[in-house]
């Protein structure tokens, strides 16, 4: 995994010094907090319904176990003892006193970490496959390009001031975990006719109040002028991105209103005087990227576990764990482990100081220290010997962390909604409790399988609900929540954009619809089928009715 | 207001005119918004006194290419600091375009966009403050932070540069 060398540490501390300073001025009334505003959003602090909240950037998801353990004790020493992680693969904390954040981010800074360009319209943290670098699926390690990206965007002094916001995420495995399509700029490696290893370039996708899947800008970048040809997009895009309406400003307006064919036009001109500048990365540096990612030293084992087995045998809910949540890696003998943040009933994301610690404790013992965070706000061990995922599976569960849930009914990504979130307009944290509880039953999950519910308490679409196989947005109509559905939304590869079923429903009527809908599914469904693809293959008509009948 | 460059408070020695109306004198120092530049480029490039242009967002500093060495100054205006097209116009006109005069922030310049702005080719700032005040802004802005991931055209090691330096000299990488 990376480490920070002293220019990496240098700037951080620097930051981190320039930050306390920034808040003294605050504290002491020499700035007004409008004045302060576009400081602490550069620097991660948003002011929400209750309290200031601080978010921190996990670069690609990834995170040793020394860093695992000192978000928990942020969690315990600034805040109320949990942590939330976000579906930007960062975690927040909810209850930070201003004159503590900067103690906060010193120590942060201690295990290489910061809360930069976590907010603002900059270039946010780049995010990517959590399976990065163990899944059997890949292509090749895509986070020694997370790394550059990182390092590229990092107080890029050119492109901190952007119309908007701007998210970019990467995929170095066919099968995207990464949403990949659902952001500014989204990267997909694959290889080229020449047999080389490069990245599809998509842009203008996201969600949002007007959601796109993202268009195909280059279908071919190699790796060597992949930054020259970032800069080529984001030049574009302030130069030319709207800034007349902050609801219009995304890249993904500019792509729809001009056409793919002009932005790419733009876009290549622009290259075409860059390509062969100093942004043009070696391959001697590539290789010092990938270096630091090498893989760790896994043992030469049998993929075959005979431990496994038996313990599969004489424990059902381990065997379920199992199924659900372990991932083939791609060295024999060794799987990844998924720990999920969606106990039944409880809130999806959160995890406690202890919980915390306690996944680092258990990376260390059995996944060489490594640790990732998950867009849909669950943990991963990406490395564990499958003849240990008994024993990890049995400390999980101890600790409240072994449901067996990852990827069903009951593994929904919620934004935090009108119980923290300033911009919310109903709450999202209690319906996903709700519904977790009413399919709380593991056969009944296992049985209905895949099922990616995603809600949102507003419109800004935190909570992914446009690709939520079923999608559930918050509104409020008359200083009452109500809640829209939509269906047939898929983050994957498959990136599709859910539709409205029909008229909202009240809190009280939402998690019986929705029970409706699965109910429906399992009727109609064919051997094998997800949700999703009885959706396509039957379409709305048939969920319509059971939502609506003659309505 | 005051203008800070080079290290040093200079006078202001420019008038710079509105999209219409009378042209002062000919012997004036005068910056002209682009568009009426492109209007009136010949009886402009025809006066006395030194030319400069404005750029507002929006505008296409490659329109000027013709043009730069008449240029003395091109001020760049920032009309709230939110609006970040001003850096790409520095760094198109500095690293694409050669330009060598003198490049000024106007209009709402403040304290911690300054460094952003020097890294973008930008040698003056004009802020709404006394010229004591600015220098000190300018001073603190300039040297508040010291390690620098980008390349752009402002001469300032990138750190992957000095990486690659350090790694000639040891025999290691990183």
């Amino acid at each position: 995994m990376y480490r920070y060398d002293d220019f990496d540490r240098q700037l951080v501390e620097e930051r981190t010094a320039q930050f306390r300073e920034q808040v003294q001025r605050r504290l002491a009334g020499d700035i007004t907090e409008e004045q302060f505003r576009p400081l602490r959003l550069m620097n991660g602090v948003y002011l929400q319904l209750h309290a200031y909240m601080l978010r921190v950037a996990i670069p690609y998801g990834t995170l040793r176990a020394d860093q695992l353990r000192a978000l928990g004790g942020i969690a315990r020493k600034y805040d109320k003892g949990y942590g939330h992680f976000t579906t930007r693969q960062n975690i927040q904390y909810n209850w930070p006193k201003l004159d503590e954040i900067p103690d906060a981010l010193l120590d942060l800074s201690k295990v290489e970490m910061h809360a930069i360009q976590t907010s603002g319209n900059c270039i946010r943290n780049t995010t990517t496959d959590q399976y990065a670098g163990a899944a059997a699926d890949e292509i090749e390690d895509p986070r020694p390009y997370c790394e550059l990206i990182r390092q590229w965007s990092t107080f890029h002094p050119e492109f901190t001031y952007l119309p908007r916001k701007f998210k970019i995420a990467v995929t170095g495995s066919p099968n995207d975990r990464a949403a990949v399509k659902v952001h500014d700029i989204g990267l997909r490696m694959h290889h080229n006719e020449a047999g080389e290893t490069g990245f599809e370039v998509v842009v203008g996708g996201g969600l949002g109040r007007t959601p796109f899947v993202g268009k195909t800008v280059r279908d071919f970048i190699g790796k060597n002028d992949l930054f020259s040809y970032l800069e080529a997009i984001l030049r574009v895009y302030n130069r030319f991105g709207r800034r007349d309406n902050k609801y219009k400003a995304r890249i993904k307006i500019l792509v729809h209103e001009e056409g793919i064919e002009k932005i790419r036009d733009l876009v290549e001109e622009e290259w075409a005087q860059i390509k062969d500048g100093s942004l043009r990365v070696s391959d001697e540096e590539i290789a010092q990227y990938v270096e630091q990612f090498a893989p760790p030293a896994f043992e030469d084992l049998s993929d075959d576990s005979p431990e496994l087995a038996l313990h599969k045998a004489e424990h059902r809910r381990f065997a379920n764990w199992v199924q659900s949540n372990v991932i083939a890696h791609k060295q024999p003998g060794y799987a990844i482990a998924n720990v999920s943040l969606k106990p039944i009933g409880g809130i999806p994301g959160d995890a406690t100081d202890v919980q915390m610690e306690l996944v680092a404790d258990l990376s260390e013992k059995y996944s060489f220290g490594d640790v990732r965070v998950t867009h849909e706000q669950n943990l991963v061990l990406p490395h564990v010997k499958k003849a240990d995922l008994f024993a990890l599976w049995s400390e999980l569960d101890a600790a409240g962390l072994g449901t067996g849930n990852l990827g069903y009914v009951t593994d929904i990504i919620a934004c935090p909604g009108l119980d923290y979130c300033a911009l919310a307009t109903a709450r999202s944290i209690p319906l996903s409790q709700r519904i977790s509880e009413r399919f709380g039953d593991m056969d009944r999950q296992h049985d209905i399988g895949e099922l990616k519910i995603k809600i949102s308490g507003c419109i800004n679409a935190c909570g992914h609900h446009h690709v939520g196989h079923i999608g559930i947005l918050g509104l409020d109509k008359r200083g009452k929540e109500f809640y829209q559905i939509t269906l047939g939304g898929d983050a994957s590869e498959n990136a599709a954009i859910g539709k409205i079923a029909g008229a909202g429903f009240s809190e009280a009527e939402v998690v019986d619809a929705i029970e409706s809908l699965v109910t429906k599914y399992i009727d109609t469904r064919d051997p094998g089928e997800r949700f999703i693809d009885t959706y396509r293959r039957v379409g709305m008509d048939p969920f319509k009715e059971v939502l609506y009948g003659d309505r | 207001m005051a203008i800070v460059k080079n290290d040093t408070v200079i006078e202001q020695e420019w008038i710079t005119v509105d999209a219409e109306g009378d042209l002062p004198a000919s012997d004036e120092n005068l910056i002209v918004p682009l568009a009426r530049f492109k209007e009136q480029r010949e009886d402009l490039i025809g006066r006395n006194g030194g030319l400069g242009v404005l750029l507002n967002p929006g505008d296409a500093p490659e329109d000027l290419a013709d043009d730069l060495d008449r240029l003395s100054i091109i001020t760049v205006n920032f009309p709230a600091y939110t609006d970040g097209r001003g850096y790409s116009y520095g760094r198109v006109l500095r690293e694409r375009m050669g330009f060598k005069g003198e490049l000024r922030a106007v209009g709402d310049v403040l304290r911690d966009q300054l460094l952003y702005m020097h890294r973008c080719g930008f040698d003056s700032y004009d802020l709404n403050v006394d010229g004591e005040t600015a220098l000190t802004k300018v001073r603190a802005a300039l040297k508040e932070m010291s390690v620098y991931y980008q390349p752009t055209g402002d001469g300032r090691a990138t750190a992957a540069s000095l990486r690659e330096r350090r790694a000639n000299a040891t025999g290691k990488a990183f």
